[in-house]
């Protein structure tokens, strides 16, 4: 600290101080810990507060396990928590959507860092970025149009007489394929500059090294490129799976009767029950998944906290 | 203006590791002073000190007499080139030169006046307004020699400047900044790890090992007259015995080997009792077919000849299988021995220097 | 990779994959100008700019719209200065405590938004701060000034510390190395951390949404919007901002390529 003040004076120094710890304390630590705290404390009436009824309990995260419903699965039935089942299927379908995005960025991330005529790099990224700067609402309505019963992919199709009658293109994979199909959209982005960037900095020499002795193209990635880009591959895949498991617009959008997600189970309990002390608890229980999804991610793939972000 | 550089009993310790080791010295006024040294020794703490990016932990900087204790390195009377030349990206070549200039508040026109005069001084004229990325190495040496000298210090401080250039580029920037030296008298301190820059720019060169000081002396001296064997080893070549002394008398002696007995010269503080090496230059080893009786003499084989240019290394080895070289200027008219050959090699009394080998001066060495 | 033909199958896998980016944004402004009620161009009913007309006369759009700029600004002053003064911080320390101060600086990129604006709505509730749009702006800030700390910190990190050692040596003040070495050096940073977090902020929905009470922010208000009742006005707004983006996207890639036309020629000299 006393670096800090040698380099630039007393008065920004403390400036500086000031002003982080205003940020990670204010905005960040006591909130987070207040969340914390009040996901354990029943839902009561404000004169309620503080008095006899209002004491710790784990009934709020317990709420997850009530209210069991009957799922049919591969032929089998299975009565599971409504909740529960809800928390899984997010979790499962944010996977996929961080799978379906990598593999179709990995192409794209070779493509840009090593094939493409250097000219080109740069207006090629400019075309790729315009969608982010379009907003992840207008991302998601995009697609709402387009999977639209009725709507231009249907007809497109029809036209082509690849289809006769019109598809609820929403409803496939169990409800879901409409979330995923949006979802895969609105993040592709950020799962593609991580990887675009590990690749770029792999050295073409050791694909030329490769090819040299004998790889074939598939060996040469399995063996060469993929482990160069772990840092890229798993800080995608970690931005991917938890924006999509936190999503709200695109599963609200372009979901179908039959989808539900965690997010808007939070919102119910936040806005049409009222009882902010459950859905504290529901969204602590997401931020601890995302946390528990992070570790892991960082774990198996060896790479550390700072390769991830940006 | 010039001024001299004092350090006095000066320490830096980094936490558990001295760095610089109880060093005094005087610079005079006007002087071309290097520090010489082999990474690590201390000479880049050294100048970091002069300059006033950090305080010794125990002693005292002087310049012109005056203690420099607590003052930053923006009031000393110093200016340092860095060995990245840390030319300001985001000024034109102009306003890095002027940036001294500028702290003080002088009018732009007055600047600008001052940049363009000092850009003749070291013969760039006209590249004002480009950016320090445009030029090339030896432009950008000389913008950063530029805009030191634009604040008028008394001292200059340089830090291995000319390490990353190339080898014809390096032997016109020595003349170049001796040249300028001389010009404007002012004191530089050069810090360097090549001995043939410090011997051929400055006027004494201090040799420093691990934190010490080995030797302060002009350069003749440091070459001819190697206080330890450090000196002797770090500075030019060498053929190395070890031995035993024998009779000592008004600093000569016999020195046993196992190659034979030598008529030999001792060295600064060497006794029967310090460790101690025979040193012997290669381009005072002679050859001859039959050596004279009383002198000094090894029988070897000629294992390699190099050309190198205006000179030529034969390898030799003695009968003990040791490895030792000879240098023989080109005289086509006196070509040196054939590869193959038995000879012998002579060499003379006062060039056989025995040396210290203590601890704190050991050079590492790969024989 | 070898041969001619997998740089071609790659060429056109970009090519599809930009496609699939754009055709998207181009489906959705297309129905802006399609004379049909609900939001598609196909079936193509006829070229109208109704849906714009109306767009403009939708009052709460254009309130929202100046919540959604108010909001932003505010963001970026306290997001720029706070990501800034964090950057420098957590880059004059080494070891532990950096990685700590780093990894607590960047928690919030990595939480889900929705726990950020709930966390943000219990911890002011406490004080008695009503939810609204003020709540939405600390909410953002808490994850935006991470971002802007990420940019300014990768810019300090390339900053040579030579060039403040040669600003000393040369006699300035550490005021003046500040203002005439440093700070030009962050300025690209900050510049970008403040775009960057003037259209987090605007397209952010999630901690808006737990944050804002009874506001609304443009985002919130077309989200809405759809689920209740669409028409084409969505689109209309959409086509605006797609232009927008275009329009800044070619102004950029104009001045790209002026400045590296300068440079060569500069180079060349």
């Amino acid at each position: 600290m006393s670096e800090l003040i040698r380099r630039f004076g007393t008065l920004l120094t403390t400036v500086a101080i000031l002003l982080t710890a205003f940020w990670l304390l204010f905005l960040v630590i006591f909130p987070y810990l207040g969340l914390f705290e009040q996901s354990f404390r029943p839902y009561l009436p404000v004169d309620e507060i503080g008095g006899p009824n209002d004491f710790y309990s784990v009934n709020n995260y317990l709420s997850m396990f009530h209210n069991p419903t009957e799922i049919n699965l591969l032929g089998l039935t299975f009565s599971v928590p409504i909740h529960l089942w809800v928390f899984f299927i997010t979790i499962l379908y944010s996977s996929i959507t961080a799978l379906a995005a990598l593999l179709l960025c990995y192409p794209l991330a070779y493509y840009m860092a090593k094939v493409i005529p250097p000219k080109s790099l740069p207006t090629f990224l400019l075309l790729l970025v315009i969608p982010m700067w379009v907003s992840e609402l207008l991302r998601a309505f995009a697609w709402f149009i387009i999977l639209a019963f009725n709507g231009p992919l249907t007809i497109v199709l029809q036209d082509l007489h690849i289809i006769t009658d019109p598809v609820r293109w929403v409803n496939g994979l169990g409800g879901y394929s409409g979330v995923v199909i949006g979802l895969v959209y609105a993040y592709i982005l950020f799962m593609l500059f991580p990887v675009y960037n590990s690749m770029s900095s792999l050295d073409t020499n050791q694909l030329e090294a490769a090819e040299d002795l004998g790889a074939r193209w598939w060996q040469t990635h399995w063996r060469v490129v993929v482990p160069h880009c772990k840092p890229g591959i798993a800080s995608g895949s970690v931005t991917v799976f938890m924006l999509a498991a936190g999503s709200i617009l695109v599963p609200t959008l372009v979901g179908s009767t039959r989808s539900r997600w965690f997010t808007e189970i939070i919102q119910q309990w936040m806005f049409e029950s009222q009882d902010w002390n459950t859905g504290a608890a529901y969204a602590f229980v997401l931020l601890i998944v995302c946390t528990i999804f992070v570790t892991l991610m960082m774990r198996f793939f060896k790479v550390g906290l700072a390769d991830i972000a940006k | 203006m010039t001024a001299s550089v004092e350090l006095r009993g000066v320490s830096m310790d980094f936490d558990k590791y001295r760095a610089v080791d109880d060093v005094s010295v005087k610079i005079n006024p006007g002087e071309f002073f290097s520090f010489l040294g082999p990474s690590g020794c201390g000479k880049t703490t050294i100048l970091r000190m002069v300059s006033g990016f950090i305080e010794p932990t125990k002693g005292q900087v002087l310049i012109g007499d005056q203690d420099m204790r607590g003052i930053g390195p923006n009031k000393r009377p110093t200016a340092m080139i860095f060995q990245n030349l840390a030319l300001f990206p985001l000024m034109s070549v102009w306003e890095n030169i002027a940036f001294g200039l500028e702290m003080r508040g002088v009018d732009k026109a007055a600047r600008r006046a001052k940049a363009e005069e000092l850009l003749t001084l070291v013969e760039l004229p006209g590249v004002g307004d480009r950016y320090a990325s445009q030029l090339s190495g030896g432009q950008r040496q000389r913008v950063a020699i530029a805009r030191a000298l634009a604040v008028e210090p008394q001292v200059m401080l340089l830090d291995e400047p000319l390490s990353a250039l190339d080898l014809k580029l390096r032997q016109h920037m020595r003349s170049e900044l001796r040249a300028i030296q001389k010009r404007t008298n002012v004191t530089f301190i050069y810090i360097t790890h090549d001995q043939g820059e410090a011997l051929a720019m400055s006027d004494r060169v201090a040799v420093m090992s691990r934190g010490k000081i080995q030797q302060v002396d002009v350069p003749q001296k440091i070459y001819n007259n190697p206080s330890n064997g450090f000196v002797a080893s770090f500075v030019g070549e060498n053929n190395k015995f070890t031995g035993t002394l024998g009779a000592i008398s008004k600093g000569q002696g016999k020195f046993k080997t196992d190659a034979g007995e030598f008529a030999v010269t001792l060295g600064e503080g060497v006794t029967k009792d310090s460790k101690y090496r025979l040193y012997i230059r290669p381009e005072h080893v002679g050859f001859v077919a039959k050596p004279k009786a009383g002198g000094n003499a090894v029988p070897v084989t000629v294992e390699d000849v190099s050309f190198e240019g205006n000179f030529a290394t034969v390898n030799l080895r003695d009968k003990t299988g040791r490895r030792l070289s000879a240098e023989v200027r080109n005289d086509p008219l006196n070509p040196p021995p054939a590869v193959g050959s038995k000879t012998n090699i002579t060499f003379d009394q006062d060039k056989a220097l025995v040396l210290l080998d203590s601890e704190a001066s050991a050079y590492a060495e790969k024989d | 990779m070898q041969g001619k033909t997998s740089h071609l199958v790659l060429r056109i896998y970009s090519i599809v994959f930009l496609l699939y980016l754009l055709v998207p944004l181009a489906v959705m402004g297309g129905a802006a100008f399609n004379d049909s009620r609900f939001p598609s161009p196909l079936p193509w009913k006829g070229f109208t700019l109704r849906w714009f007309v109306d767009l403009f006369n939708d009052e709460t759009m254009l309130q929202s719209a100046l919540n959604t700029v108010i909001v932003g600004i505010f963001v970026v002053i306290l997001a720029v200065p706070i990501g800034t003064a964090g950057a420098i911080l957590v880059n004059s320390l080494k070891g532990r405590s950096r990685t700590l101060l780093y990894a607590t600086m960047i928690a919030p990129v990595l939480t889900p938004g929705a726990v950020i604006g709930i966390s943000t709505l219990l911890f002011w509730y406490k004080f008695n701060v009503p939810a609204g749009l003020h709540l939405s702006v600390l909410g953002q800030v808490s994850f935006i000034a991470a971002y802007v700390m990420l940019m300014v910190l990768a810019r300090l990190q390339s900053f040579d510390p030579a060039l403040e050692e040669a600003a000393l040596d040369l006699g300035a003040s550490h005021a003046q190395m500040l203002r005439r070495v440093l700070l030009p050096h962050l300025f690209p940073a900050v510049l970008a951390g403040a775009v960057l977090a003037f259209f987090q902020s605007v397209e952010n929905f999630n901690t808006t949404q737990f944050t804002r009470g009874s506001s609304t922010t443009l985002t919130v208000y077309v989200g809405s919007k759809v689920r209740s009742g669409i028409t084409p006005t969505i689109n209309a707004l959409a086509m605006i901002m797609i232009t927008l983006t275009i329009l800044g996207a070619i102004a950029y890639e104009i001045k790209r390529r002026r400045d590296a036309a300068r440079m060569a020629a500069l180079d060349a000299e």
